[in-house]
């Protein structure tokens, strides 16, 4: 590996907290010190939108009621993301730790998972790792339960509300926000929702402390990251890596030598060329990633990629919000028109332009960051998108 | 409530209590905000999107209906971005929408129409959806049609399905691009829940979901010179029609709407009241007659509390949901029906007609009478009762159609006989109105005094929306031959809208509810705020109707319906006695149990 | 069909009668039968105080809660990006042929469905796909050969 490039191995090694000792440290610590180490960590959420751990914890720690959830959310469907499965399968422990570290700040007795359907196979193994926590739980007199629910493909339940709605047997339809989670999330009770591998963070947080987890990544993207790699690339897979490095460098490591572009962050994430490489960070200062890359060599159409996506979006969105759900049956219809002469190169434009009034307007992220891959493909690839 | 929340909106400073919306506080300051999913009788859904705004400081437009304001937010509700968006979310529900305006019912009623028509949309921008889309108009139902073609998703109707009735005959199903409102496996309206209330008709903002309209077939009936064609019309219109024909909420216009019948050929415009005073002797005998079987007879078998049984809304929705409590719903006919079975006996037989050439019509508030209209039971003259509802939305039209000026129209008078009514009949258009009228007329029944309020206004049971109404009366110095009913408290209850219906049921079902009798109306504020009525309608308009309604029935004359002479004139020239032969051929009626899955 | 109202009120006795159960019982009927008949969702309506339509809602949202009939076993091919381009297209025709059934079809015997899915999350080894709940990934023409040969005995 690179310079800038440099492997981590917090998550997947360390230490893997067999018998919960480093839970049973922590569990005697007072809230306010875990929630200032979590906060001194620089620690942001790991499931792509960034939001600073310790501030959500926070606000649920803060909100009165002895009812409270902690959600873990398991619901990876992002394209190109497959880390929270490793994770899951690898380390368990460390996630049923973090998610009783945060039951304990925020007041809550019960976590669950929220487990994508296509992960099911994993159910079993899951199950009997759940039973060793919960008796380990009861010995070490922590007051913290946790269960699984199970998701039926949907990719929008990855919207924390929409998972809300799901396990309240509902149809996953994102709800308004405010309220936030922290005041009225599972059931309308306060609850904190969890990427898997912020979880892990928080337990690595605590063991080894913010002072030498600092140490990892850049000012504004602290500590490790689990990469899925897929695409054109030799070596393909899982890779934890430290927060912060040149695209290029990522490029230089993991392509195939003749990487065209490389798509951060999954469908909803931006897709940057190669002209870009070399100023583009990956990282929250730069273009943020839920650990989606996937690499596109010069083969590739990127119309036949950005078609791929806009056919995802049209089915997976929810349906309710007008912007998102008729505005990804116009983007896809209009690539198509285009690109077969039926409306005019100049159509582009207009296709940008909803794409921005769809970022600004649907009622949640996936509507919201469609515009995202839309522009950074249809802009940098224009001419594909005509010929 | 804390502090007031101080905030900026276009310049203007505002204060408001927490929790207010960018839209109620916009409002408040005259501020006109496009919506479409929002509905004031409805939570919000924030799903449409139009009501966007600007938030300063905020990349993200924020939708006024769904965000409360803060302290110090700014907010501009017109500026280019705002405009460009709501340009492109409404061509976007045009795109997937079946804008064949001048071929929809809702034409000139719409309000799709009104904001593409207020934003000059012009040439289409984007590219026409509706040729991919598989859409299907249910037309098999005699009350609603339901045309997915013109429905741009806003869950109006679910929501009103699910909050205010309780039925969810409707949800949204699907995802994504095939995301739809749905009614169970896509079943035909008559096949599911649906209690053809109509609710949903009247909160579509679109032409998805209208009424089945028989306003041709009315018009044929009139300019046959074979028919004679009588109209008779419900409590509810008067105080509601002057809507549909650019007047104020809340305005009386029996007098014009009886002109406006008269000029567009009715051979005979009489008044559903008449028999809503009979309504109220036969259903007033029929408590009392269970009330002695129960307390006299000892008889077991006797079904109390006895339900009101003139919301045919109410009644789809008991045989659905609770067909075990059939027996508890009183044998009467609704008015109309009552009205139905009349025209082509007695009146008939007086006016010297033969039936087969009467084409009965009624002006309902209601869609769910054009179903009760067609049930199986309902020909007990011989003939189909009564031939074509109309609601109120349908009238307004034909008027319109005839070219009626109708604020300037006359006042003119119910043709007699079966014209004549009361304020108890009157009252039949609101909630709790069955239940005064009835104890107006009961409780003199039993003691031979008038009932102990001032004015006759018995407002303990006068209904209000959203809540169930308890009320007793306690029964003293009878007439001797009801004096097992001495010191007996009467207990009543009132709802309104289903969702309030479910609840009473539920508490008599589980023995927390004990009365002796209910009254139900299937919509939120009984009749007045039926699925047939103008639209909008909301609490604040429906308000006014009800006010209207208290203001007709204290303007009346007659206040107690066993003193409406035409009624004491049937009883005596035609139908015996309350409840006797005549009567229970004609005027009552049986049910069906359903089910609900 | 007949509704299966054993195995629902097998389920709802396991999970309960609140609207939170809906999911786990709506994915155990799925689990036995492949998918959710329209009696059963009656059945499951009844069983949770919803109207029918609201069950039928829920359940439609979700991809793998199927409300026609399926086979026996599910083949869900990932149709997403990298999948696609690691040949997917040849996968499925592939599986065509041998079920000699088009995508979103059941083969004669109710043995097979075809069906396409979003992202499995093996991007780093696909072409891939599911069987039910199991994961098959690397395809290529003759591992899917060898695949389908394995369930047909099954």
């Amino acid at each position: 590996m690179s310079e800038f490039v440099k492997r981590v191995d917090l998550i997947f090694g360390e230490y893997s907290d067999q018998k919960y000792k480093t839970l049973e440290k922590i569990v005697s610590r007072p809230n306010d010190d875990i929630i200032k180490d979590i906060l001194d960590s620089g620690l942001r959420g790991r499931g792509g939108a960034g939001f600073p751990t310790a501030m959500k914890w926070k606000f649920a720690m803060e909100q009165p009621g002895d009812e409270k959830y902690v959600i873990c959310n398991a619901d990876e469907g992002e394209p190109g993301t497959f880390k929270d499965r490793e994770i899951l399968t690898q380390v368990p422990r460390k996630v049923f730790a973090g998610m009783a570290i945060c039951g304990k700040v925020i007041g809550a007795k019960k976590g669950y998972i929220y487990l994508r359907g296509e992960y099911h196979y994993l159910l079993p193994g899951l199950l009997k790792e759940i039973d060793v926590y919960n008796t380990f739980a009861k010995e070490l007199g922590i007051d913290f339960a946790i269960e699984i629910r199970m998701g039926s493909g949907a990719y929008i339940c990855g919207e924390e509300s929409a998972l809300f709605e799901s396990m309240e047997g509902k149809r996953g339809e994102p709800r308004n926000k405010p309220p936030y989670p922290t005041v009225s999330g599972y059931l309308n009770k306060p609850t904190v929702i969890n990427n898997v591998e912020t979880f892990v963070n928080v337990l690595m947080i605590c063991r080894i402390g913010p002072v030498k987890y600092k140490k990892l990544g850049t000012r504004d993207s602290r500590g490790s990251k689990v990469f899925s790699v897929s695409g054109d690339t030799p070596i393909a897979g899982i890779y934890e890596l430290e927060l912060g490095m040149p695209l290029e460098k990522f490029v230089e490591e993991f392509g195939d030598g003749d990487t065209k572009a490389v798509q951060v962050g999954g469908a909803s994430g931006f897709c940057v060329p190669r002209k870009k490489f070399k100023d583009t960070i990956i990282g929250f200062e730069g273009v943020p990633t839920g650990g989606s890359m996937m690499i596109f060599n010069s083969s590739r159409s990127m119309y036949n990629v950005l078609h791929n996506y806009l056919d995802f979006f049209e089915e997976e969105s929810c349906g309710q919000c007008t912007p998102c759900r008729v505005g990804c049956q116009q983007l896809r219809k209009g690539i198509e028109a285009i690109k077969s002469g039926d409306k005019p190169v100049t159509y582009l434009d207009q296709l940008i332009k909803l794409s921005e009034t769809m970022k600004i307007t649907a009622k949640c992220g996936l509507g919201q960051s469609v515009a995202n891959s839309f522009s950074s493909i249809v802009t940098n690839f224009k001419e594909e998108m005509i010929y | 409530m804390t502090n007031g929340i101080n905030f900026k909106i276009d310049g203007i400073d505002l204060t408001v209590d927490e929790g207010t919306t960018i839209l109620t506080a916009a409002r408040k300051a005259n501020i006109q905000i496009p919506t479409l999913c929002y509905h004031e009788d409805l939570c919000v859904a924030g799903n449409c999107r139009v009501c966007v705004v600007e938030q300063k400081g905020s990349k993200h437009l924020v939708p006024s209906c769904a965000m409360p304001v803060s302290e110090g937010m700014e907010i501009y509700t017109n500026t280019g971005k705002v405009r460009l968006a709501r340009k492109h979310i409404l061509e976007l529900l045009l795109s997937e929408h079946n804008a064949d305006c001048t071929k929809c019912y809702k034409n000139g009623n719409c309000e799709l129409q009104y904001l593409a028509s207020e934003m000059l949309t012009g040439e289409p921008m984007f590219i026409d959806l509706v040729p991919d889309k598989k859409y299907t108009i249910d037309k098999h139902n005699k009350a609603i049609i339901k045309d997915d073609s013109r429905c741009i998703r806003c869950q109006r109707c679910v929501r009103t399905c699910e909050e205010l009735q309780s039925v969810s005959a409707f949800d949204v199903a699907y995802r994504g691009k095939h995301m739809k409102i749905s009614t169970f496996f896509e079943h035909p309206l008559f096949e599911v829940v649906c209690t053809n209330c109509g609710q949903c008709v009247n909160r579509c903002p679109t032409g998805a979901l209208i009424e089945r309209n028989y306003i041709d077939k009315v018009w044929d009936a009139i300019y046959d010179t074979t028919k004679h064609v009588v109209v008779q019309t419900a409590p509810a219109v008067r105080v509601a029609l002057g809507e549909s024909l650019g007047m104020p909420a809340g305005k009386i216009v029996t007098g014009k709407m009886v002109a406006a019948l008269k000029r567009l050929g009715f051979d005979s415009v009489l008044d559903t009241d008449f028999t809503a005073d009979l309504t109220i002797i036969e259903e007033g005998h029929e408590l009392l007659s269970r009330l002695k079987k129960a307390l006299v007879d000892k008889d077991p078998s006797v079904a109390l509390p006895m339900a009101t049984s003139c919301s045919p809304g109410w009644i789809k929705f008991i045989e659905h949901t609770f067909p075990e409590y059939l027996p508890n719903l009183s044998t009467c006919k609704s008015p109309q029906q009552m009205f139905g079975a009349l025209v082509k006996t007695y009146y008939a037989k007086k006016r010297n007609l033969d039936p087969k050439n009467i084409v009965s019509v009624s002006i309902m508030p209601c869609t769910a009478k054009k179903f009760e209209a067609n049930r199986p039971e309902m020909r007990s003259s011989g003939y189909t009762d009564v031939d074509y509802v109309l609601t109120t939305r349908e009238l307004g039209i034909m008027i319109r159609q005839a070219g009626l000026d109708f604020e300037s129209l006359p006042d003119e008078h119910y043709d007699s006989f079966m014209g004549a009514s009361t304020g108890a009949g009157v009252i039949f258009g609101t909630t709790g109105g069955v239940m005064e009228a009835a104890l107006r007329t009961v409780y003199e029944i039993v003691t031979g005094r008038e009932v102990p309020f001032e004015g006759l206004n018995i407002t303990p049971v006068r209904g209000t929306e959203g809540e169930v109404r308890e009320a007793s009366i306690l029964i003293k110095k009878t007439l001797p031959e009801w004096s097992f009913l001495e010191g007996i408290e009467l207990k009543c209850v009132v709802a309104n809208g289903l969702a309030y219906a479910k609840k009473v049921m539920q508490s008599v079902k589980d023995g927390t509810g004990n009365y002796h009798f209910i009254e139900i109306m299937a919509c939120p504020g009984g009749c007045l705020g039926g699925g047939g009525q103008p639209i909008p309608t909301n609490h604040e308009i429906r308000s006014k109707r009800k006010t209207a309604i208290y203001e007709e029935d204290m303007g009346m004359p007659i206040r107690k319906s066993h003193e409406n002479p035409d009624v004491v004139e049937i009883y005596q020239e035609f139908l015996g006695k309350p409840l006797g032969h005549k009567s229970h051929e004609l005027l009552h009626t049986h049910y069906t149990p359903r089910k609900r899955y | 069909m007949p509704a299966n109202n054993n195995l629902i009120k097998e389920l709802v006795n396991k999970y309960g009668r609140d609207r939170t159960s809906l999911m786990p019982i709506l994915q155990g009927v799925v689990e036995q039968n492949n998918f959710i008949s329209d009696m059963d969702m009656t059945e499951i309506a009844k069983e949770l105080d919803l109207s029918a339509a609201q069950v039928f809602g829920t359940a439609t949202f979700y991809s793998f809660l199927d409300t026609i009939p399926r086979g026996r076993f599910v083949i869900r091919v990932c149709k997403t990006i990298i999948c696609d381009m690691h040949g997917k297209k040849m996968i499925l025709q592939t599986l065509e042929n041998l079920l000699k059934i088009k995508v979103g079809e059941t083969t004669q015997d109710k043995k097979f469905t075809l069906l396409e899915t979003n992202c499995l999350g093996w991007c780093h080894k696909g072409p891939s796909m599911l069987i039910n709940h199991d994961v098959y990934s690397e395809l290529t023409a003759e591992t899917v050969h060898e695949i389908i040969a394995e369930y047909m005995h099954k």
